[in-house]
Order: structure tokens, then C-alpha cells, then sequence
């Protein structure tokens, strides 16, 4: 749910990074926090464990520029994703504007990421959301890695309505930026029809 | 939508600030805040120069979500009053009007006493004020006369935000 203040002419955005454990959303966040002038971004907070697993969230405030004299900014959040962190999840999907699901490509999380994603559709319908109905991106992150699956296969599965799907490596940075784009975009289109 | 668009205009921002100003004197505080319940900042008064508002604000949330987490585990609705005591500054952090977050933040020059009494006070106005926000963005909507500045936005806009 976006937030509107015509008192200080700003529109505030929810973005929120889904997927299984160690699939790539914190990374995502940090490559996009490397690559944004300082003018631009906030401070990134990462609520982590000791081992730099994400315990409750990753937060990245950005400012993107303006839109007919409103500024736009961004807040893009990260779940944990491990799977017995689900109450914490619960919480962060509350007041989400758009969605990107971060499927980790390597065959053997392939389950991980059907698993993730049934309960990215679960939560976010008990917050009220229909993923269908929402803007919503597929990344299919850690192409790079030799025991990849093809997008072909993953597909199936994880992108059944076709929705805008892209392909990523989030530690060099591919595909990172065309996720968030994407996902930004879809959610200003989606206020524009109000 | 699960809820409705939060929508602030140039009114109630005025009314809201000046509640928390006259709050962050009567409770001799530092900082006020008011956040919305997903980690948006509405407001703030005081030293807010010297602090990551947008961090606080998101963090401010964060807190409240999980602790309301905690409440409906053991059976309670929420719990309405935080209170976070550190070596020099403090924080109070309370629901308003089941919506918005407040909060002070005060070091030895208050007390924790001062603070819920100010507190308590200034939320019974912040709540008719939100109230009458919440009613004037449903009329506005049911009756078509948004004056919503994205409703005319060409996709050349949006591709500008990116170029």
C-alpha cells in the first residue's frame, strides 16, 4: 500500500525480495545499494545472525527521481528465508506495493523454490493480496553456476502465469537492476490506474 | 487491496504537526516521529537532522510488527505501549488510532511519567485527526474527485525515472 503525502509532494513505495534461503535477495539488495549514487539511497540496515543470514529483514531506501512534481522513492525489503522464519515473513509482506520472487536456479533448491513460492502466494493472502493480481517479477537468479536448470524447465513451475521474468547473477550484478526497474514499473502503472 | 491507500494532505499534515510539536514541548522530548504501520515516515519535529529518519521509521515498524506478532501468540490484540530505556536517550513508541506510530524520544531531561502523560493526550487529538484523513480520502475516492497526480503519468514518465 503506497503512501501518498501531498504536504510534502512524496510517494512511497513497497518492494518486497521473496525466495528460498541463500537464493540471492540480500545480495540483490546490496549489488543495487553498491550501484546507486549517494544522493539517491539511504542507509541500508540488514537485521542479520552472526553467520550474515538474514534474521528478520534487509531494508534499502531509494529515491528514484520525480514523476509530475511528486517525488518517488522505493523502500525494498528482503525476507529471511529460511523456512522456520515464516512469522517474520508474515510481517514484511504487510502494506506491499509489488513483489520480486529471487528463485535460486541450481536443480537442487529447485524444490526450495516451489516450496517459497506456495508460501509467498499463502502469506500474502492472508494479508489480503492475490499474487495474481499484484505487481509481481520472476528472477532466476545464479545463472552463472554450472549446475544451473534451464528457464525453460524452472518456468513451468515458478513463472505458470507469465509474468515479466528475468535472468540474474546478483553477486556481479546481472540482471539486478532490470528486476528492480521492472518491478517498479509495474507498480507505478498499477497506481496510475488508481 | 487489502487496505486502503494512505494518503496525507496539506490540512492534516499542519494539524498533525502541530500536535507533535506542542507534544515535544509539553514532554520535553527531542524527536517525535509519526510513522505509518508499514514503516513510511509522516512526520517529524524536533532535532530530526541529527537522526536516519527513513532507517528509524522502517525499523520503528519493524518493531511494532513483530512485537504485535508476539501479542497475538499470547492472546492479546497488540501491545499499545513500547518502551525502549538506553544509557541516555530513550524511546516511547505507541499505536495511535490502531494505525500510526508515535514516537518520542527523550533523554534525563524528562521522565517516562512526563512522557505517557503527554503521550496519552496527544493521541486522543492525533486519532480525529487520522479519522477524519482516513473519511476524507474514502469520500474523495468514492466520488471520483482524486486529485491524484499519477492518473495522468505517460509511460514516457516512468521511463524517465530510469534513463
Amino acid at each position: 500500500m503506497s503512501f501518498i503525502n501531498y504536504a510534502s509532494r512524496e510517494i512511497n513505495c513497497k518492494i518486497v525480495y521473496y525466495g528460498p534461503g541463500l537464493c540471492g535477495k540480500t545480495t540483490n539488495l546490496q549489488y543495487v545499494y553498491q550501484k546507486t549514487a549517494a544522493d539517491a539511497k539511504g542507509k541500508m540496515i540488514s537485521l542479520a545472525t552472526e553467520t550474515e543470514r538474514t534474521l528478520f529483514f534487509d531494508f534499502l531506501p531509494l529515491a528514484l527521481g520525480e514523476i509530475r512534481g511528486f517525488k518517488t522513492r522505493f523502500h525494498l525489503y528482503t525476507v529471511p528465508g529460511q523456512v522456520f522464519y515464516d512469522a517474520s515473513r508474515k510481517l514484511i509482506l504487510k502494506g506491499v506495493d509489488g513483489v520480486v520472487f529471487v528463485a535460486d536456479s541450481q536443480e537442487e533448491r529447485y524444490d526450495a523454490n516451489i516450496e517459497s513460492l506456495d508460501n509467498l502466494r499463502f502469506n500474502l493472502a492472508e494479508q489480503g493480496y492475490d499474487l495474481d493480481k499484484i505487481p509481481y517479477i520472476v528472477q532466476y537468479n545464479k545463472r552463472d553456476l554450472p549446475n544451473a536448470m534451464s528457464v525453460e524447465e524452472m518456468r513451468v513451475d515458478l513463472n505458470p502465469t507469465g509474468v515479466p521474468e528475468f535472468e540474474a547473477c546478483a553477486a556481479t550484478g546481472e540482471g539486478v537492476f532490470e528486476t528492480l526497474k521492472a518491478v517498479a514499473k509495474l507498480i507505478l502503472i498499477d497506481l496510475k490506474r488508481g | 487491496m487489502a487496505s486502503p491507500q494512505m494518503v496525507m494532505y496539506d490540512e492534516e499534515f499542519r494539524q498533525i504537526n502541530i500536535v507533535i510539536e506542542k507534544l515535544l514541548r509539553e514532554a520535553n522530548a527531542k524527536v517525535i516521529f509519526l510513522v505509518d504501520k508499514n514503516g513510511q515516515l509522516i512526520s517529524g519535529v524536533g532535532e530530526v537532522e541529527r537522526f536516519d529518519t527513513t532507517s528509524l521509521a522502517s525499523l520503528t515498524a519493524g518493531n511494532i510488527a513483530a512485537t504485535g506478532g508476539l501479542a497475538k501468540l499470547i492472546g492479546e490484540k497488540e501491545f499499545s505501549i513500547l518502551f525502549h530505556e538506553g544509557e541516555k536517550d530513550n524511546l516511547h513508541i505507541s499505536i495511535v488510532g490502531g494505525r500510526v506510530i508515535l514516537v518520542v524520544l527523550f533523554d534525563n531531561r524528562s521522565s517516562l511519567g512526563l512522557v505517557r502523560l503527554r503521550v496519552k493526550k496527544a493521541s486522543d487529538e492525533l486519532t480525529i485527526i487520522f479519522d477524519g484523513l482516513m473519511q476524507k480520502a474514502e469520500e474523495k475516492e468514492k466520488s471520483g474527485t482524486t486529485d491524484f497526480p499519477f492518473a495522468e503519468i505517460t509511460d514516457d514518465d516512468i521511463d524517465n525515472l530510469f534513463s
